[in-house]
């Protein structure tokens, strides 16, 4: 075969496979949306689920989800933010600093049900907090917070030596640095990198089935004192999110109209994520107009 | 200025400020340490616990093939699991390495202006879509499309193994595309020069370069399929044998502990075989960081 033939069959198969991607995930999107969005209603988002009945909705998992993520993101950020400025900043060159590094990498490529399962033990049943929103963010910490280190420190990373030097020339202690000169502008992209990891979250389900339950107490939304078991913001209170319903539903949903529900909560889960990645971009681009006084994003 | 007041309070404010600081990054930073020694302690004193305390043996476990551990002489061969594993898993890579490498190669390649523009977003989006919407789409589209073209029910290893390769797609491509976009640009613009064609480029300098960011890739890949639970146990069929074909129903080791692990009591012998399957999947994840590690060894250009 002639180089030029082959070079055309070649950048054929390439362009193919390429555009294959792009329609994979338009149909993929296409189809959640098309056969999620029928579903959802108010009534859908707000009401109870049935176990029996057809007709249930997703609101107490849909509040889980929300509440889970700020508690998640309350625990994640500043553990995630101080050791990523530790490797970033602190870190020598060196064994242990290799060693820390190896940490991170076989935490965040450790499966998401050998976490759970660990949450499960030890903060579950050794320390006590039983199937709860708590162990639940904690798992999900956990699972977290190697993606928030790593932000963190390339985030760090990336701000030019001369303000730290800046920064060193006027005395200031390099804690001081750190806190105002280099987390300002380090800002806009851990505000992306953290809400990209926040959406994370959202879709985490097989560490949560062990940690936060499957199952939620029926919840009273005019209660909103903490330590009330039926209060909706009692983080001590087992907790089904989204993700783990559409699991649940889908291996043994007896409602009969399990399908719909599947779908539909599918597609609520699925334009969360949606507004996730747009929100994260947008803030990070505010972020970055209003602490550095420029308009366009470098 | 402040300078006039340079006051032995001032600096020991100075320095409280700076302990501060090392003190709480570096308690952040143990904190790592700590969880990841606690969690290899506690699953592996549970997952050992079924060799050392019930008396399985660990050959018994490896290469049994008869989970059955309700009957009268239970059994605990994980051989059907850790095949299923492995089955899904190599397959998903199979289905997307070379999708991936396509899309990288499109993107850098063939059309860097405005192919990563459109792929980019895709990527992103397919790695934020959670795992268990791929299982559904797996339960609603893929498993009575199989049924249909393919002797058996549909859900198998088969089944399992597309639906991976979707969700694996994005960390092959990006591990791939990074590493593209970073190779020097004499490379390149020197086989032009010689007057290769672009696939003559692409095919005998560029890939042999990136090769092993490419594996990298794929083995990441991997790894992340090997671990991934419930989009893989909704349509994989969850039947404790070794699958004869790809369309029959088949687990694999986190399918069974997902199932499983909410009926057993704690402490007890079923309850520590599963323990002892999350200890494989846990030492799985430690041979695919050593092998990427290996191969970002060899990487070093």
């Amino acid at each position: 075969m002639k180089p030029k033939t082959a070079d055309k069959i070649a950048t054929g198969v390439i362009v193919t496979f390429s555009l294959l991607i792009v329609g994979l995930l338009l149909g993929l999107l296409g189809f959640i949306l098309f056969r999620g969005l029928s579903h959802i209603s108010w009534s859908f988002l707000t009401s109870v689920p049935q176990t029996i009945r057809a007709g249930g909705g997703i609101g107490p998992q849909l509040f889980n989800s929300l509440f889970l993520l700020v508690l998640t993101l309350i625990i994640t950020i500043p553990l995630g933010l101080g050791a990523g400025i530790y490797m970033a900043e602190y870190a020598k060159p060196g064994k242990i600093t290799g060693g820390i590094r190896l940490v991170v990498e076989v935490l965040s490529s450790f499966p998401s049900i050998v976490v759970g399962l660990f949450g499960l033990l030890l903060i579950v049943n050794t320390f006590g907090f039983g199937f709860s929103l708590f162990s639940g963010a904690l798992v999900l910490t956990i699972f977290n917070l190697p993606l928030m280190v790593r932000v963190t420190e390339q985030a760090f990373r990336g701000v030019p030596k001369e303000q730290k030097e800046a920064g060193l020339a006027l005395g200031l202690s390099k804690w001081k640095i750190i806190t105002s000169v280099l987390l300002p502008v380090a800002l806009p992209s851990l505000v992306t990198g953290t809400v990209l990891a926040a959406g994370r979250v959202f879709g985490e389900a097989a560490a949560l089935l062990f940690t936060a339950g499957m199952s939620t107490p029926r919840l009273d939304f005019t209660d909103w004192n903490p330590l009330s078991p039926t209060s909706p913001i009692n983080p001590f209170r087992p907790a089904e999110t989204l993700a783990v319903h559409i699991w649940k539903i889908n291996s043994e949903g007896l409602a009969p109209d399990a399908a719909a529900i599947a779908a539909g909560a599918s597609a609520v889960l699925v334009i969360l994520v949606l507004v996730f990645n747009l929100v994260a971009r947008w803030l990070g681009r505010i972020v970055y107009r209003a602490f550095t006084a420029s308009k366009v994003m470098e | 200025m402040k300078v006039k007041k340079q006051s032995p309070v001032l600096i020991q404010k100075h320095h409280l400020e700076d302990w501060v600081g090392r003190i709480y990054t570096t308690f952040c930073v143990s904190l790592l340490v700590i969880i990841i020694v606690s969690m290899i302690y506690f699953v592996a004193s549970k997952g050992l616990a079924t060799f050392f305390t019930n008396g399985v043996h660990v050959e018994d476990f490896l290469f049994g093939t008869k989970w059955d551990p309700n009957g009268e002489n239970p059994l605990f061969g994980a051989l059907p699991f850790i095949v299923g594993s492995f089955a899904t898993s190599l397959l998903a890579a199979l289905i997307a390495s070379p999708l991936s490498i396509c899309a990288s190669l499109f993107m850098t390649e063939i059309v860097p202006s405005w192919g990563k523009r459109i792929l980019q977003p895709v990527i992103e989006l397919l790695a934020g879509i959670p795992s268990v919407v791929y299982g559904f789409v797996g339960l609603t589209v893929i498993v009575p499309l199989l049924r249909d073209t393919f002797p058996g029910q549909g859900i198998g290893v088969a089944a399992g193994a597309i639906v991976l390769s979707v969700m694996i797609l994005p960390t092959i491509t990006s591990i791939t595309t990074d590493a593209l976009s970073s190779l020097p640009k004499g490379l390149k613009e020197s086989s032009y020069a010689l007057g290769a064609t672009r696939w003559q480029t692409i095919s005998s300098v560029i890939i042999p370069t990136v090769l092993p960011s490419i594996l990298t890739g794929i083995v990441l890949g991997m790894a992340r399929a090997f671990g991934e639970a419930l989009a893989v146990q909704m349509v994989i069929g969850n039947a404790p044998h070794i699958p004869q074909s790809l369309f029959q129903s088949a687990s694999t080791l986190t399918s069974i502990i997902t199932l499983n692990m909410g009926n057993t009591v704690m402490g007890s012998v079923q309850s520590n075989a599963l323990w002892s399957m999350a200890l494989a999947l846990m030492v799985m994840t430690f041979i695919f960081v050593i092998i990427v590690r290996l191969l970002e060894r060899r990487h070093r250009i």
